[in-house]
Order: structure tokens, then sequence, then C-alpha cells
């Protein structure tokens, strides 16, 4: 008896909080746990949608796998990056990653 | 074809020679004077086909021929302009006619057609002589006119003026045939224009005439503004007539007809070389020969006399007016021809006795005798040109003698340089005694006794007797002089060498002549009044009773008194015979006792007015027209233009061009985007989270805008 | 408040709470452990929504590779074990600004939806879930193309991710 609305702002919170962690860590890596966060709650909404739309169109969840798979893709190659990086520049804070700054 | 088609197509051979001779046959000679001649034989023809006919007509004067267009319009009406025939008119054209052609034969011969051409002639200066090789020995012989076509082109459109004129049933165009006869006296005095004196003498002649005419203008304004028409016919009804003598005009007390007739006068002042406007005609005698017959005999002085006569119905009406046409006719005439005395220019003296004439006729006119002005008008158009072509070919013989003898210091014109050319120039001779005769008015048998004698019958008649005074003076005078002119030219013996080698000229010359003298004689005749002793009414007066149709009342004869007819037998012989025996012994100018300086230099009037006006407006144009106009005001204005633009310029471009345009737009823009760029350039930290956040609180915003402005 | 609810709040504020940790806890290690938490959380979740196999993929996936990932690049890119330095930006607050406008905007919007009270429709008891999504994910006339093209993705993903971090050395 779970309203679909708890579920959207449930997934709309953890969005949020994703958001903030984008956008307020120094560590780089930390940057990427909240983009995960925001991946998420993405996946939440869509397998909500596919629960209280009709359980028999598949799109909901084949979508989420998707999802799935572009975070882990995602992922992998931002963790790549952020090594290369450091191996560098020999830091992982992001302000400090600013070459192309004018 | 009708009359009223040949009384249009009469000016027209002239003034098409003009253009053909200006434009295709100048080159030619002989082709340019065929056409001329041609032109005006054929113009005489015409004249002489309308004349006839008029004569057929009964009271031609009240029902004239005439033919009219409408020409110029005048808001709801019409000006119209056309033809007219009158008995005036067909007396008129009959001797303009004859005399235009007569002069055009002339000119053949005077300008030395078929004679070689000079061996230095200039155009623009008269013809010098040309060496021939003859029978072994040189001969200088005279050469022929190098502007030889132009001079028909000039004379035709002088014919074409004339015959405008003449023809013209209104005001407007016999304006225009007086203007251009004015130009044509300009281009013909001025002939030859490479000298100095003839150029002045066109220039004189010219500003003189434009005087008379300015007032005449001014005439023909003021009464279309009157009457509010031009044509003859419209303006002499009773009306109009009417109202043109109570109106007044402003001026002095002249009724309007007054003041009109004053005006249009004044233009025949100019025009016929009345006193005070006299000075240009004796001039003019550095045209051509031909050109002064033409000018000053024939034709266009006659014009200022025929258009008193045209305008007598409305000149009559202001006695104010009338007394003073009478007393400058009289006047000029005894003022001229106590000048004539003194002269020793055969042409000099002729000038000055056709302005006397003139006078005498202007006189007539101011006392009302229509019918004897116009009388007089013909008779001395026939013996003048005579006189003048006469006195051109004897020129012609005394140049064949200067050539002949080399000596170019001797002056073919002057009388006292010929002397027994009677023997020399028999042809000549005979003319020119008949014509001198004429204008003496010999008795009986020459034209200009009848019309003489004409003016002073009615002068005597209508008890005008100072004017008859004065003009048997002048008649007196005029005998005395014409026979000093012959006495010296003619009889006696040579008094020079150029005189003795003298020629008789070609037949080209001496026809006109012949011809002219047969009318200076036969023309008199039909002229002789009713009631003169045994010849009178043998012939009935045709002149009287024809011209005398023109006017709306037919003027009466004048009785027949013994008075007037002695005293013109009197003046006539008596100054005849005077001259020739004061003269018959005189041999050089010391020996003659007329030579008095002041009649010599014409009362030192040219003196005067070179005083009075002629270096005044020299000094004006000088001095306020060009320094003080010309080169200070305007030239003044126009060297501004250039500074001020230039200051206009800096301006625009110190003040605006470059702070606006340059700094503010150009470099500003420049500077504006390095500015924004420099400041803006900072918002790349090359930090993701910072680019992330604009991201994000762009989108926040766009999405609310589009939320609340589309979707709500 | 049926049970339903009751257990749906509790493990929605779990995981809310530790998306939080994650994000704020100073020491990286143990934000990747908060982060372990949030995906069991966010698992839970599936389950609750009869997704049963996301659920399963989810922990597999999420928790068993990428969460340790995670805890591989910390460790490897750190200068020694403890952090240093505040971890949170000078301007953490322009984020927090930009979070809670995104959360209300994303409230603000769903309150005019009118699915939004809709109750789950009963689960039909013989529907089998897995077997219709592997039906979808490789036929034809569903989403087969996705599916490849996700794969695709996944081996460009690995290449790159190989080449990027290649230690040349």
């Amino acid at each position: 008896m779970v309203p679909l609305s708890w579920y959207l702002i449930f997934a709309a919170a953890l969005f949020s909080i994703g958001l903030f962690g984008v956008l307020s860590r120094r560590n780089a890596v930390a940057i990427l746990l909240g983009i995960e966060l925001m991946l998420n709650a993405v996946n939440i909404n869509l397998a909500a949608f596919w629960r209280y739309g009709d359980v028999t169109r598949m799109a909901g969840q084949v979508f989420a796998i998707i999802v799935f798979a572009v975070a882990a893709a995602e992922v992998a190659v931002g963790l790549a990056l952020v090594i290369s990086v450091y191996r560098r520049r020999n830091t992982v804070v992001a302000d400090e990653i600013d070459m192309m700054k004018w | 074809m009708t009359t009223e088609t040949l009384l249009w197509l009469i000016p027209l051979p002239p003034v098409l020679a003009f253009f053909l001779i200006v434009l295709f046959t100048n080159r030619s000679k002989a082709l340019s004077h065929s056409v001329g001649v041609g032109a005006a034989f054929l113009s005489w023809l015409m004249s002489m086909v309308v004349f006839v006919r008029a004569l057929g007509v009964e009271h031609l004067g009240e029902h004239p021929f005439e033919s009219s267009i409408n020409w110029l319009p005048t808001g709801d009406t019409w000006l119209r302009i056309g033809v007219l025939l009158d008995p005036t008119t067909a007396a008129i054209l009959f001797f303009v006619a004859l005399t235009i052609f007569m002069i055009f034969l002339y000119s053949v011969g005077y300008h030395n057609f078929g004679q070689p051409k000079g061996d230095h002639d200039h155009k623009g200066l008269p013809p010098h002589g040309a060496t021939v090789d003859e029978h072994g020995h040189t001969h200088v012989v005279p050469s022929v006119e190098p502007m030889y076509s132009r001079f028909f082109a000039f004379l035709g459109l002088f014919a074409f003026g004339m015959y405008v004129l003449v023809l013209s049933d209104n005001l407007l165009t016999f304006f225009v045939g007086w203007e251009i006869m004015g130009l044509c006296s300009y281009l013909l005095i001025g002939f030859w224009y490479a000298k100095p004196s003839a150029r002045d003498a066109a220039v004189k002649a010219f500003m003189t005439t434009r005087i008379g005419d300015v007032f005449m203008l001014l005439g023909i304004a003021y009464l279309y503004s009157v009457t509010g028409t031009l044509t003859f016919r419209e303006i002499f009804t009773e009306d109009v007539l009417h109202t043109l003598a109570s109106v007044p005009s402003g001026f002095l007390g002249f009724s309007a007809a007054g003041l009109i007739g004053l005006l249009l006068f004044i233009g025949t002042v100019g025009k016929s070389a009345q006193f005070p406007l006299h000075v240009w005609l004796p001039d003019a005698m550095e045209g051509p020969t031909p050109v002064s017959a033409m000018i000053h005999a024939a034709t266009m002085v006659s014009a200022g006399v025929y258009a008193v006569v045209r305008m007598f119905p409305l000149i009559s009406l202001d006695a104010g007016t009338m007394s003073i046409v009478a007393f400058i006719g009289a006047f000029t005439a005894i003022f001229a021809a106590t000048i004539a005395v003194a002269q020793n220019d055969i042409k000099r003296v002729l000038a000055y006795s056709t302005i006397s004439q003139l006078g005498f006729m202007i006189a007539a006119l101011g006392i009302g005798a229509y019918v004897a002005a116009v009388f007089h008008l013909i008779t001395h158009a026939f013996f003048k040109a005579l006189l003048f072509l006469g006195s051109g070919s004897v020129i012609h013989g005394m140049e064949h003698g200067v050539l002949h003898t080399g000596n170019h210091h001797v002056d073919p014109q002057d009388m006292y340089n010929m002397g027994g050319l009677r023997r020399k120039m028999p042809i000549t001779f005979w003319t020119f005694l008949i014509g001198g005769f004429a204008l003496s008015g010999f008795p009986l048998i020459t034209a200009g006794f009848w019309s003489k004698d004409e003016i002073l019958a009615d002068a005597w008649g209508h008890h005008h007797y100072a004017v008859f005074i004065v003009l048997a003076i002048a008649a007196f005078l005029t005998a005395f002089y014409t026979m000093r002119q012959i006495t010296l030219t003619f009889l006696g013996e040579p008094r020079t060498k150029e005189a003795e080698h003298a020629q008789e000229t070609p037949w080209t010359m001496t026809v006109p002549l012949i011809i002219l003298s047969i009318f200076a004689v036969g023309y008199g005749w039909v002229g002789i009044p009713e009631h003169f002793p045994v010849l009178g009414g043998l012939v009935p007066n045709w002149i009287h009773e024809f011209v005398g149709g023109t006017l709306a009342e037919h003027p009466e004869a004048v009785e027949f008194n013994w008075t007037p007819l002695l005293t013109s037998l009197f003046v006539a012989l008596g100054g005849l015979g005077l001259g020739y025996a004061v003269y018959r012994d005189v041999n050089s100018v010391a020996q003659d006792r007329f030579q008095i300086p002041l009649l010599k230099n014409k009362y030192y009037f040219d003196e005067a007015y070179n005083y009075l006006f002629v270096k005044p407006a020299y000094w004006f144009a000088e001095n306020v027209v060009y320094k003080l106009m010309d080169q200070g005001l305007i030239d003044g204005i126009l060297h501004i233009f250039g500074p001020v633009t230039d200051r206009i310029g800096a301006f625009i471009r110190n003040n605006f061009d470059l702070p606006v345009i340059n700094r503010f737009f150009g470099d500003g823009s420049a500077d504006v985007t390095y500015g924004l760029g420099e400041r803006m350039r900072f918002v790349q930290t090359g930090r993701i989270q910072q680019y992330l956040m604009f991201a994000l609180v762009t989108f926040i915003v766009v999405g609310a805008a589009l939320y609340f402005f589309l979707l709500a | 408040m049926t049970g339903e609810q009751i257990i749906f709040i509790v493990v929605a504020l779990f995981t809310l709470a530790s998306g939080v940790m994650v994000v704020t806890t100073g020491n990286l290690v143990h934000a990747a452990f908060w982060l372990v938490s949030t995906l069991f959380g966010v698992a839970v979740t599936y389950a609750l929504l009869h997704a049963n196999f996301l659920a399963v993929v989810q922990v597999v996936v999420y928790i068993g590779a990428i969460a340790i990932l995670f805890i591989f690049a910390v460790m490897l890119t750190r200068k020694d074990i403890r952090d240093r330095g505040p971890q949170i930006n000078s301007n953490w607050w322009v984020g927090a600004l930009l979070a809670v406008l995104t959360f209300g905007g994303l409230f603000f919007l769903l309150q005019d939806w009118s699915g939004m009270s809709t109750t789950a429709s009963a689960y039909p008891s013989d529907f089998d879930a897995i077997a219709a999504l592997g039906d979808a994910l490789v036929s034809p006339n569903a989403y087969v193309l996705p599916f490849e093209v996700a794969s695709v993705l996944l081996v460009a993903a690995l290449i790159g991710a190989v080449y990027v971090a290649f230690n040349r050395k």
C-alpha cells in the first residue's frame, strides 16, 4: 500500500544527496561516489515505475539493467582516469586538477 | 492660292534662304547668291500678286485680307497671331519687296562676285584687291568679299524680319520682326568685324535702338494690360479706343492711349534715329553699302515710321502725344539737315539726310497728315535706296581708282577726293541725279516733290504754322546739301588721280539703280492732289483714296492753297541753285565755308553721350558689378565654401569620427570584448565541480522559467 | 500504516542516512564502506518492488564489483593512509543549496502529477518476471539492440580503462 510518491521522493532525496556529494567533495574519488548515488536513485525510479505500471512490460527493468552496465563502465573508466591523473600529478584533489583553467 | 496663304508664305523664302546658306551653301558663292536672290525674287513675286489682288478689292480698309491662328493660351482665352493686308500694308509691301529684291541683286556686284580672291584678304576685313597678271603687266583689281555667303544669309534674315513686321496683324509679331531687324542690323553693321570702328558702330546701333525697344515693350505690355488684346483690328475698334482715351494712366496727365502712344513712339525714336537717339545711324555707315541702303533707306528705319503709321488711330487720340511726335519730328528734320551740310563723306551726308527725311515723316504724322506721311515714306524709300546704292557704286568706282594708283591713303568715300565722275560713271551719275532731285523735291517730275509738297500743304492747311516753317527751312537745307553732294562728286573736274581712274560698275549694280530711278520719278504721279492746278484731276489721287481707306474715318484731302506750293518750289529750286552756285568753284576742304566745327562734329552729341552715359556705364561695370559684386560678393561666397567645408570636415572628424566612431565603436567594442574576456576568463577555473555548479544553476533557472512561463 | 509502509520507511531512512554519511565523512575508506551500506539499502528497495533480479544484480555488480573498485581506487590514490585536510569544499554551501533546490524542484514537480498517489496493483502470482526480462533483453522485437550496445560499451570501457590506467613503466 506504499504510494508511488514515496518511492519517487525517496529517489529524489537520494539523488540530491548524491548531487551534494558531487558538488562539494574535494577528493575526486569521493565525487565518483556521489555520482554512484545519483545513478542508484535513477534506478530506483525506474524500478518503481515498472512496478507501479504494467508489470508485464519489462521496459523499466531493462532500462535499469542498461543503467547498471553504464554505471559500471563509467566507474571503471572514471577511476582509471583518476588513477592515471594521480600518477601524473600526484594528487586526487579535484581543485588541484585545474590545468584547463584560463 | 488664296491671298491669305500667300500672305503667310511671303516671309518664308528669305528665312529659308538664311538657313540654307548657313547650313549648306556657305562654301559656294554662286549657290549662296542664287539662293538669296532667288528667295528675294520669290517674295517679290508673291508680294506683287498680293498687291495686284489688293488693288482690286473695294474698300479694302473695311475688310482687309486677314488670317490668324490661336497661338498662346492665356487662361480661358488665346493670344492670336496672324497676317493682315490692309491698304497701308499693301502700299508699303510694294516698295519693301522691290527694294529688298534690288538690294539683293546689287550685293552680287557690290561684293565683286566673279573677281579673284584677294592677295591678303582676311575674313572680317573689307577686301583689298588682287594682283592679276594681264597682257604682260600686273594689275590690281577689286577682289571678291571673303564672307560673301554670310552676307546673303544675313540679308535673308533681315528681309524675313521686315516682312514679318509689315505683314503682322498684332503687336507681338510686329515686335518680333522689329527685334530681328535690330539683331540683323547689328550683324550687318559689324559685318567687317575685324575693323574696330565697325564693331563699335554695331554695338552702338544695337544699344541705342535697344533703349527705344525697352520703352516700346513697356508700351505693348501696358496696352495689353488695359485692353487684353494685341491685334490691331481689335484695338482699333470704337469701344477699345474710347476706353483707352478715357482711362487715365497716372503719368503726367496722359490718358492710357497717350502714354501707350508715347512709349511706342520712343521705340520709333530709337529705330528711326530721331533726336535724341539719332547717334547710331551715321556710325552705321561702317557697314557695306547695300546694308546702308537696306537698313537706312528702305526697311529698318521705315519700320519705325511704319510703327507710328500702324498705331496712328491710337496715337492720334491724345493731343499731348501728337504734339511731342510733331515736335521731335520737326526738330530732327532741321537738326540733321544742318549737320549734313558740313559732312564730307558721301555716305554720311546721306545718313543725316535720312534722319532728316524721317523727321519729315514723323512730323507729318504728328500733325495728323496720315496719307502724306505714308506717301513720303514710300517715295523716300525709293529715292534714298537709289541714292545709297548710287553712292556705293561711286565708292566702288573710286576704289577701282585707288587700286589702280596703289595709293591706299586716299579715302574713296571722301567727296573732296572725287569730282568729274559724270564722265567716268554715266549711269551712276544720271540715276544719282534723279535720286538727288527727288530728295530735294524738284518740281513735278520727281516723286519727292509730290510727297513733300503734300506734307507742307497739310501743315499749312491745318494751321500748324510752326511745323510748316521748320519743315520748309529743312527742305531748303536738304536741297542745298544734296546739290553740294552732286556737285562735289560728279560735276567739275577730277580732283585726284584716283577719281581720274574711276570706272563704271557692272550691270548687277547699275540695273537696280535704273529700276529704282524709274520709281523715284514715276511714283509721285499716283499722289497728285485733286485740286492741283492743271494736273490735278487728270490722274486720280490713288494714294489718297487707297491708303486713306485704312483709317476708320477716311481723311479728307486738304484744300489746295498756293502758299505751300510756292514755298516748296522756292525751297527746292532755291536750294539746288544755291548749292550749285556755291560749290561749283570749291575744290578743297579749305575753300568750303560751311565746315563749321559745331556742325562738322554733330553738335558734339557723341562726346556728350560718351561723357554722360558710356563712361559711367563702364565705371559701373568695372567697379560695382565686376569688382564689388562678382569678385567681392560672388567669388567671396565661393571662397568661403572651401574653408567652411574644411572646418566642418575637421570638426566632424575630430568630434565625431575619431572619438565616437573610431574610439567608442571601433576601439571601444574591441576593448569591451577584451575587457569582458579578461574578466570572464576567471570563470574558467579548470575545476569541474564549479562547472557543474554553474551548469546546475543555469539549468534550474531555465527550468523554472520554462515551467512558470510555458507550462504553468 | 501497513507493514509494507513501515518496512519501506525504515529501509528508506537507512539508505538515506548511509548516503549522507557517504558524502560527509572525512575518511575516504569509510565513505566507500558507507556506499556499500547504501547500495545494500537500494537492493532491499528493489526487493520490496518485486524486482528480484535487480536486487540480486545490484548486490553482485554494484557491491561486489563497483564498491570494491572504489576501495581499490582509494587505496591507489593515497599518499598515506590517513586523509589529510578537510574533505569538504570551501563552496560546499552552494552545493548544499543546489541540492536542496533540486530536491525541492523535483518535489514540487511531483505534486502536480495525478498518478502520484496510485498504489501498486497486485503482483500477478504466476508471472515469471525473470524469464520475461530475459526475453526482453534478447528478443529482436524487444531490447536486444540496447543490450548489444551496452555490451559494446562495456568492452570499450574495459579497453579504455586498461589503456588509461596502464603504467608504462
